[in-house]
């Protein structure tokens, strides 16, 4: 028999595209229960009503996937509740059938360039999380410049700045140089340096600003608390 | 007007509504949406402080005489701006229209500005709706809300050929003061419905024009700023900034402030309550009293002092739309000139 736990495990790797934080820890795991016959039944809430149809669809068809992949799992129902969308949604992702065909004429394509423009994003932010504490300890911009992946001090978001270039094919190991652009992957160079760093800052505060107001509009929403929701 | 140890504040509510989203003027077979639209703006109510929440009743539909002691007697707001949404697609006889709006206004001579709206994508009709509301109540500004339904649209962006003939028509009439607010939809569906790169090519096709982005592009603030540096003509609108953020989320406000400062400019923001979502008083008096906390995580943004504040809270608005200031608000000649454009320079990439 399946424990929920281990659901629980694969629903902490889908991620909000937008925000780039587990849907567990963000609350927006309502329930999650697996049958004795395997059948998986996750609900998932969202903070607002009009939450954009294109990241809750990534969400929910993420938890699918990430869901249906876990051992032992028979099937998978996976329900975004109280939604403007949640039928298109839920019954897009129920049928496997695509972001397009769920949306029949309001959508042009798949939602593979939107996630890709989000984790670059992710990886901006993600410098910053990195750099930032380097650069209270003294170390200057232009010696950043030089530095590699594998030089900033071992810290999980560290692995998650390298988990995201990874997703993009971006240079990920640590000989890679610590600042990449994230559109190319190429080496940022030490006149550029400034602006980059401003950039990543600034990605980085519009995302923990955004996270912050979701976080407020889904405890008046829902006041109780999320599956694995921690209360940042 | 607002006076704090000695200084006087010249307010402009910039961003501010009259709704009524009650059930009685919900449209039949879209309930739900004109439920959930005006349920989610009562949740933003509640990252304001406590005691100024409403019931979700008063929420739906509040009176005359509750928004006139709100935003004047109380706020400290001396002009306020109506900026109408229509969402007619939910609500039968419109959420918050110019009519609406302008009814109130006439009835209170030299509280109000009423700004109108165009809808793109109703074509010739919808021209003729905006030249006689233009010509009915002169207003200086117009709200475009893009991810407003129509019939089988999910919205539309300012770079449509549609909207560049609108664009002209407004710069044509002098109705120089475009207030931009993004939101969840648009077509097509896939896209990022909150990116602003259509104000980056609409402000640059349309110089005369004044491109004020409410919510500063939330959640699109990265976005936001680094188009704004580079387009004299857009402004920050700090709706929802000050009322989402000031009280909920203190640390995240300051840095967000704080970033605003550094790439838009304390003369291109301007204050909106986005009433009645939430009372100007609080974050009226909340602004004044406001400053960085201590810490390392603040230190190199730039500072904002009683100056900077005074064009913040109404003095940049006032230049926007020609509103007379008495010289008691006005700022000492060294402190720079509100809302000026050439204070948005291509941020020195050795900065």
């Amino acid at each position: 028999m399946i424990d929920a736990a281990s659901v629980l495990a694969a629903l902490d790797t889908v991620r909000d595209p937008e925000l780039d934080e587990p849907v567990t820890s963000l609350g927006f795991v309502s329930s999650c229960s697996v049958s004795e016959d395997g059948v998986a039944d996750v609900h998932l809430r969202l903070p607002t009503y009009f939450c954009a149809p294109n990241f809750a669809f990534l969400m929910v068809a993420d938890a699918y996937e990430a869901v249906s992949a876990v051992a032992g799992i028979m099937r998978t129902e996976i329900v975004l509740d109280d939604h403007f969308a949640s039928d298109a949604i839920n019954d897009g992702v129920r049928a496997r059938s695509g972001f397009v065909a769920a949306f029949d004429g309001l959508a042009d394509a798949e939602l593979d360039g939107l996630r890709i423009d989000f984790i670059r994003k992710a990886v901006l932010a993600g410098t910053d999380r990195v750099c930032r504490p380097m650069l209270n300890d003294g170390r200057s911009g232009a010696e950043l410049a030089s530095l590699t992946l594998g030089d900033a001090p071992p810290s999980p978001d560290r692995e998650r700045l390298r988990a995201r270039r990874a997703e993009l094919g971006l240079p990920s190991d640590d000989s890679s140089p610590l600042l990449v652009d994230p559109a190319t992957g190429a080496a940022v160079a030490v006149e550029a340096l400034p602006l980059h760093m401003r950039r990543a800052r600034l990605t980085r505060v519009g995302a923990e600003a955004n996270s912050g107001i979701c976080r407020g509009m889904l405890k008046d929403r829902y006041p109780s608390l999320g599956i694995g929701e921690d209360e940042a | 007007m607002y006076e704090k140890d000695g200084e006087k504040y010249f307010v402009v509510d910039s961003h501010m509504h009259y709704w009524d989203a009650s059930p009685q003027n919900w449209v039949k077979g879209q309930e739900n949406y004109a439920k959930g639209w005006i349920d989610c703006f009562h949740a933003y109510q509640s990252l304001g402080p406590a005691e100024t929440h409403w019931p979700i009743e008063r929420f739906q539909k509040y009176s005359e005489e509750g928004l006139m002691k709100d935003v004047f007697e109380d706020g400290h707001v001396d002009v306020a701006i109506f900026q109408p949404t229509y969402l007619k697609s939910w609500y039968t006889e419109g959420f918050n229209t110019t009519e609406k709006n302008g009814a109130l206004a006439e009835k209170h001579p030299g509280k109000f500005i009423v700004n109108s709206r165009f809808e793109p994508r109703g074509g010739d009709a919808s021209m003729k709706e905006f030249e006689e509301n233009v010509a009915r109540w002169q207003p200086k500004g117009v709200k475009l809300y893009t991810a407003e339904w129509l019939d089988g649209s999910r919205g539309w962006t300012l770079k449509d050929p549609e909207a560049y003939r609108f664009l002209a028509k407004a710069q044509e009439l002098g109705v120089k003061n475009i207030h931009v607010h993004k939101g969840p939809t648009i077509w097509p569906l896939d896209k990022d419905a909150f990116d602003v790169s259509d104000i980056d090519h609409a402000a640059t096709d349309f110089p005369e024009l004044n491109f004020i982005v409410e919510h500063v592009g939330l959640p699109r603030i990265e976005d936001f700023c680094f188009m704004a540096t580079q387009e004299p003509n857009v402004y920050a609108g700090l709706s929802v900034v000050i009322g989402g953020l000031m009280h909920a989320r203190p640390r995240f406000f300051a840095k967000v402030m704080g970033e605003l400062l550094f790439w838009v400019g304390e003369d291109k923001m301007t204050f909106g309550s986005d009433y009645g979502i939430w009372e100007p008083k609080w974050q009226v008096e909340g602004f004044v009293d406001w400053d960085f906390p201590a810490g390392d995580e603040f230190s190199d943004y730039p500072r904002l002092g009683t100056a900077g504040k005074k064009k913040i809270l109404g003095l940049n608005a006032a230049k926007l739309y020609d509103i007379d200031v008495p010289a008691e608000f006005q700022l000492p000649a060294d402190a720079g000139t509100p809302a000026a454009k050439d204070d948005a320079v291509l941020v020195d990439a050795s900065a």
